[in-house]
């Protein structure tokens, strides 16, 4: 037999070097097309973040001094970049349950049964959340401008600054994906998903400056937390207060923030996306 | 060379401390030749989805091996999945994508290009009687239109090889019947199909052969005719109203029937092996009143697959109270599949 009578009727393409950025992105697009599909998931994915904007900076601000800061929108310019890192941190959960839903419903089957690169499904459920979050992004950052905060040090460090954060979203992203594929149901991977970010982000500097926690192990904890290097980071580079002010000396991985930070979403990447492509290969609903 | 070759197949799930083990699929060899239609016939938790995954490259095999067209579904994944069609027990569209785009997107994902897979979905959709419903969200669709949608998606490139898991469970009698035409269609053209029913009607209007499984292992294999044969084909059920009159009932009906009559006095039932159908049905009326023996209740019964079970295990289908009250001890590989990515 030749391969030729091998052949289905219809030419199956495919196998060349750009096969695994193609497929991806048909997933993506699928995945987008979702979302469109569903605005109301759109509209609260962006609800929450500005309720957490404009709680924190109306019910909390008061209430959390900032070492070396005076005014009122001085809690509001150190809390905007925390609130950033912990709602793109959420899209771990975003990412498992999507995942979750399409293994639940058979679509994995269907996409594992295709000759298709293996890692394109993952690929391209991050990528379209990527894509998602950048829209939340910008939602609360104009929320974030009308509550007075800014951007101080131009545009170069303020793009540096975003890249950084879309980093780590989609570093938080491939977490997800393991947990997604590991779950036997949505519910699990959205409950399994707040179990871990909350703490994850409240045990670091977004939303208290990080000496005030207590007892003192906790400090060694968030100034080791990513989600600390990255928040620092953007105070850094957008020359937002960061509450350090006074200290005798920062932590070293604060004092390094966005290399820190870098090397932390490298870090998860490196582990997660071969992690979570093996689990695809194996995986069954 | 058959289209479809499995030899000594074994999948074992659990194993571990907790679980106990289960053979899922226990040395299982199978044989389709090009351009025929398999049957893998079984109930809940005998190992037929098992046996579509392993075969269709989302499992692998603990022992034994399989080959699509001749290419080993452990070694070459990506070559069988190039020349396989897989439509599975859960209808697997995207709800949120209209008919046509799911169509589309899986045309592209076996590469074809943009235009060349929005033709083919067109097609698709007018083949399947889509077409008015194409440009809306399937989770507007009914079971049966999911159903048709899947399995269109499973022949977006025409493959040679198609596997249906359980095509029909779930839909509706009139649903199920319009399927069965659909899918009767599909092997005109020389296509390949395994198909897993737990329904022996299915089986014998779709296949040209029928394996049935069991626990893991293909415990019957042949023809509707031949495995029907074998149990017995219908059975013609008669319950007379006095029971004194049972036993002359019984042996008039045997000299009917194609063996033996059985009887179970205590609902005053009679169970006898016919050949004649409806005929003989007529028949055995005309006989039974002439002698004057009252009649409660006849049927002609059609085998079932708990015919076929009883005939070739001398038990009844295990279904899922008794896996449940743990009669059989044997959870069923199906919801032990996750098991699997272990």
């Amino acid at each position: 037999m030749t391969s030729d009578t091998l052949a289905p009727p219809i030419p199956v393409g495919g196998g060349g070097p750009l096969t695994v950025l193609h497929d991806a992105w048909v997933v993506t697009l699928r995945n987008l097309r979702r979302m469109t599909r569903m605005p109301e998931m759109v509209v609260f994915s962006s609800i929450q973040p500005i309720m957490f904007v404009l709680l924190f900076a109306y019910v909390f601000g008061g209430a959390i001094p900032v070492p070396g800061t005076e005014g009122k929108t001085a809690y509001r310019e150190f809390l905007l970049p925390g609130i950033f890192v912990q709602t793109l941190a959420f899209t771990a959960a975003t990412t498992s349950v999507g995942l979750a839903d399409d293994l639940h419903k058979g679509l994995i089957d269907r996409f594992r049964s295709l000759p298709i690169a293996r890692s394109a499904v993952l690929a391209g459920r991050t990528t379209a959340d990527w894509f998602q979050n950048l829209f939340v992004l910008l939602v609360m950052a104009v929320c974030g401008l009308v509550v007075g905060w800014r951007i101080h040090d131009g545009v170069l460090k303020a793009l540096a600054g975003f890249l950084l954060l879309m980093l780590f979203a989609y570093a938080m992203s491939w977490i997800g994906a393991v947990i997604g594929l590991s779950v036997r149901t949505v519910e699990t991977a959205n409950t399994i998903g707040f179990i871990w970010i909350f703490p994850l982000t409240f045990l670091s500097n977004a939303f208290v400056p990080a000496r005030t926690l207590s007892p003192l192990w906790l400090q060694t904890v968030a100034d080791w937390n990513p989600v600390s290097a990255t928040v620092q980071a953007l105070r850094h580079l957008w020359g937002n207060p960061d509450g350090y002010a006074g200290a005798a000396r920062m932590p070293w991985p604060i004092e390094h923030a966005s290399w820190v930070s870098l090397f932390w979403s490298a870090l998860i990447l490196a582990v997660f996306v071969p992690l979570s492509v093996r689990k695809y290969r194996s995986v069954s609903a | 060379m058959a289209a479809i070759e499995a030899e000594g197949l074994v999948k074992i799930y659990g194993g571990s401390k907790k679980a106990k083990e289960v053979r899922a699929l226990d040395g299982v060899d199978l044989a389709v030749p090009e351009g025929t239609i398999l049957g893998l016939l079984g109930p809940n938790g005998a190992g037929k989805t098992t046996a579509v995954r392993v075969l269709t490259t989302l499992l692998r095999p603990d022992a034994g091996r399989a080959s699509v067209l001749g290419l080993d579904v452990v070694h070459k994944p990506t070559q069988v999945r190039r020349l396989i069609g897989l439509s599975g027990q859960y209808a697997a569209v995207d709800e949120n994508l209209t008919g046509r785009e799911n169509l589309v997107m899986v045309g592209r994902l076996y590469h074809m290009g943009k235009e060349a897979a929005e033709k083919r979905a067109a097609e698709l959709l007018e083949e399947f009687t889509l077409t008015d419903a194409a440009d809306r969200p399937s989770k507007t669709y009914s079971g049966g239109m999911r159903r048709r949608l899947d399995l269109a998606a499973a022949l977006v490139v025409k493959p040679p090889v198609i596997f249906l898991d359980e095509p029909t469970t779930g839909l509706d009698p009139r649903t199920r019947i319009a399927m069965w035409d659909v899918i009767a269609g599909l092997v005109k053209g020389g296509t390949t199909l395994l198909l897993t029913t737990q329904y022996l009607e299915e089986a014998d209007r779709l296949a040209d052969s029928i394996a049935v499984v069991d626990h893991g292992k293909v415990i019957a294999r042949g023809t509707a005719d031949q495995l029907k044969a074998q149990i017995g084909g219908e059975r013609l059920q008669i319950v007379v109203s006095d029971r004194e009159r049972l036993a002359e009932a019984a042996e008039m009906l045997g000299r009917l029937g194609t063996a033996e009559a059985r009887v179970q006095p205590q609902n005053r039932e009679i169970l006898v092996p016919v050949s004649g159908g409806a005929q003989l049905l007529m028949e055995a009326i005309r006989e039974l009143d002439a002698a004057g023996i009252g009649i409660d209740d006849v049927a002609l019964r059609r085998p079932t697959l708990d015919d076929v079970f009883l005939q070739l295990t001398g038990r009844a289908v295990e279904g899922e109270e008794q896996d449940a009250d743990g009669e059989s001890g044997q959870p069923k590989p199906e919801v032990e599949r996750q098991e699997a990515a272990r």
